[in-house]
């Protein structure tokens, strides 16, 4: 039997109306004598407020340098079955599709080699299992590889790629955005596997800007399906949503962001050459309007949580690509950008955060892209501006 | 070059570094192209195999370096 903790703090989490971590931890230490530790430690921590885990270190799998996390408890006499707790990241699959039969035999290898825990799905986007031993790593990787899986990125790599749920389920999609996360990740398995980035690299990908794996708040790299011709009108649909009680002008017409948009009471247009296709007004009258035309993506850069600088939002490197098989020009793109990184970028730096250090002329005269005017995310405070010997010629 | 001679030179550097620098595989990468005269994508190939031999780990210390792994 697993020893048991009192836990009144964390007891506090399991009341509400939401599912409780607490309440799942709980179940996992009746059976694991780790999962038991991982409770008593963490309720320390609360009483004490302060964390007791390490991470970090030489741990990993034969030929690997991404997809393990050591973690180690500061605590181990206390804890000693959290003494090694590391993380193991598996690769999760485009817009997290699995057979129940999957998830089964997941379960099973790892509550036969770990705690019982996992993370469906982290932040990172990865399938991951909380806390293992050091000796049994090569056996987990051994069970997932030889059914088809592999473990995900870590550390200054490239990290495991993310989409919507795009095309699969979705309607608005307007590029295959399972292919293309299924394509970059086998293209970059050496840059996902064997680090050797200035720091950690994303991709996420979304069908529309209606943004549902939030790529624009949370990727290096920010895929977002966009079209190119102009939004059609179905008129009796749109009579029709104003027969239902929609307030045409106030929730579509006036929360238009670029004010493209009229309503006489009777018939909606569009100035599509204003409209910068944010997908509000076809999100809520998703029967009268659909957009038509090319199909592609906007490709922006730079997102990220705070830590060298503040919290940012990625920009806009190309406003319109065609995302078609075998997506050249977006690997083009994408290693050209590398390529500055790994030129530029110091450890630890993010490569939004270089190229808001070096600049945009830089960036882009090295991966050769126009400037144009829709990578201007916000105009500048300063009134100077420098011009080259190459300017002054022209 | 012979990419067993270019591992010999990887594995050299890295071992002169101990104790010193920890290095990045991009930092050997730069180093070793530039002594050889070679490609980084040659580089890259003799640091896969030293690594798939388990001459050469990685380990995450803030950031991914690369490194003897130590003795047992
Ligand atoms: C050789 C010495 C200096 C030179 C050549 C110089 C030059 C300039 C120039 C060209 C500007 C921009 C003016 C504009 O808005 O068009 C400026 C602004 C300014 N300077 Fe200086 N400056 C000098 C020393 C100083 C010193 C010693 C201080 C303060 C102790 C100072 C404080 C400021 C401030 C506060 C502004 C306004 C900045 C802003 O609001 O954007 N400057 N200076
Ligand atoms: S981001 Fe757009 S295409 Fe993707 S699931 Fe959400 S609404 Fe659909
Ligand atoms: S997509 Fe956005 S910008 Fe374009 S018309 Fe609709 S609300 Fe306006």
């Amino acid at each position: 039997m697993p020893k048991k903790y009192e836990t009144p703090l964390l007891d506090e989490l399991e009341k509400g109306p939401f599912p409780s971590f607490v309440t799942e931890i709980k179940k996992a230490a009746a059976r694991s004598d780790m999962a038991a530790d991982e409770l008593g430690q963490l309720e320390k921590s609360y009483r004490d407020k302060r964390g007791y885990w390490k991470h970090g270190g030489i741990v990993g799998v034969r030929g690997y340098g991404s997809g393990i996390i050591g973690r180690y408890s500061s605590l181990r006499e206390q804890f000693p079955n959290v003494a090694n707790f590391h993380t193991v990241r598996i690769n999760s699959t485009s817009a997290f599709f699995y057979t129940s039969q999957f998830l089964k035999e997941m379960c099973d290898i790892w509550d036969q080699y770990g705690s019982g825990l996992t993370n469906l799905h982290g932040s990172t986007g990865d399938l991951v299992l909380l806390g293992t031993n050091t000796e049994n790593l090569e056996p987990i990787f051994a069970e997932f590889s030889s059914r088809g899986w592999d473990l995900g990125g870590s550390g200054s790599a490239m990290r495991t790629l993310s989409c919507c749920v795009g095309p699969a389920r979705c309607e608005w999609s307007n590029i295959n955005t399972l292919d293309i996360n299924y394509n970059l990740t086998q293209e970059f398995q050496d840059e996902m596997h064997r680090p050797a980035f200035p720091y950690k690299f994303k991709i996420k990908t979304a069908g529309c800007a209606v943004d549902c794996i939030a790529s624009i708040a949370r990727a290096d790299l920010s895929i977002i399906g966009t079209w190119k011709g102009k939004i059609a009108v179905d008129q009796s649909e749109v009579a029709n949503y104003a027969k239902k009680g929609m307030n045409i002008t106030e929730e579509i017409v006036n929360m238009c962001p670029t004010k493209c948009m009229s309503y006489d009471g009777s018939k909606l247009t569009i100035n599509d050459a204003d409209c910068n296709r944010c997908m509000h007004c076809i999100a809520k009258m998703t029967k009268a309007l659909k957009p038509t035309g090319e199909k592609g993506a906007t490709i922006l850069m730079g997102s990220k949580a705070p830590f060298v600088i503040g919290a940012t939002l990625s920009w806009v490197i190309v406003p319109f690509m065609k995302l078609e098989e075998p997506y050249d020009e977006l690997k083009d793109l994408i290693r050209k950008m590398w390529e500055f990184w790994d030129e530029h970028g110091k450890n630890r730096e993010r490569i939004g955060e270089l190229v808001i250090r070096k600049g945009m002329r830089e960036f882009l005269e090295f991966i050769g892209v126009e400037p144009v005017p829709q990578q201007v995310k916000e105009p500048r405070r300063d009134p100077f501006f420098f011009w080259t010997e190459a300017d002054l010629q022209k | 070059m012979e990419k067993a001679e270019v591992a010999q030179k990887i594995y050299e550097l890295v071992e002169k570094s101990i104790g010193k620098k920890k290095l990045k595989s991009s930092d050997i990468q730069k180093q070793i192209s530039a002594d050889c005269g070679i490609s980084r994508d040659e580089v890259k190939e003799a640091l896969k195999d030293l690594v798939d031999e388990g001459k050469l780990i990685y380990t995450y210390f803030g950031g991914s370096f690369v490194e003897i792994p130590p003795k047992e």
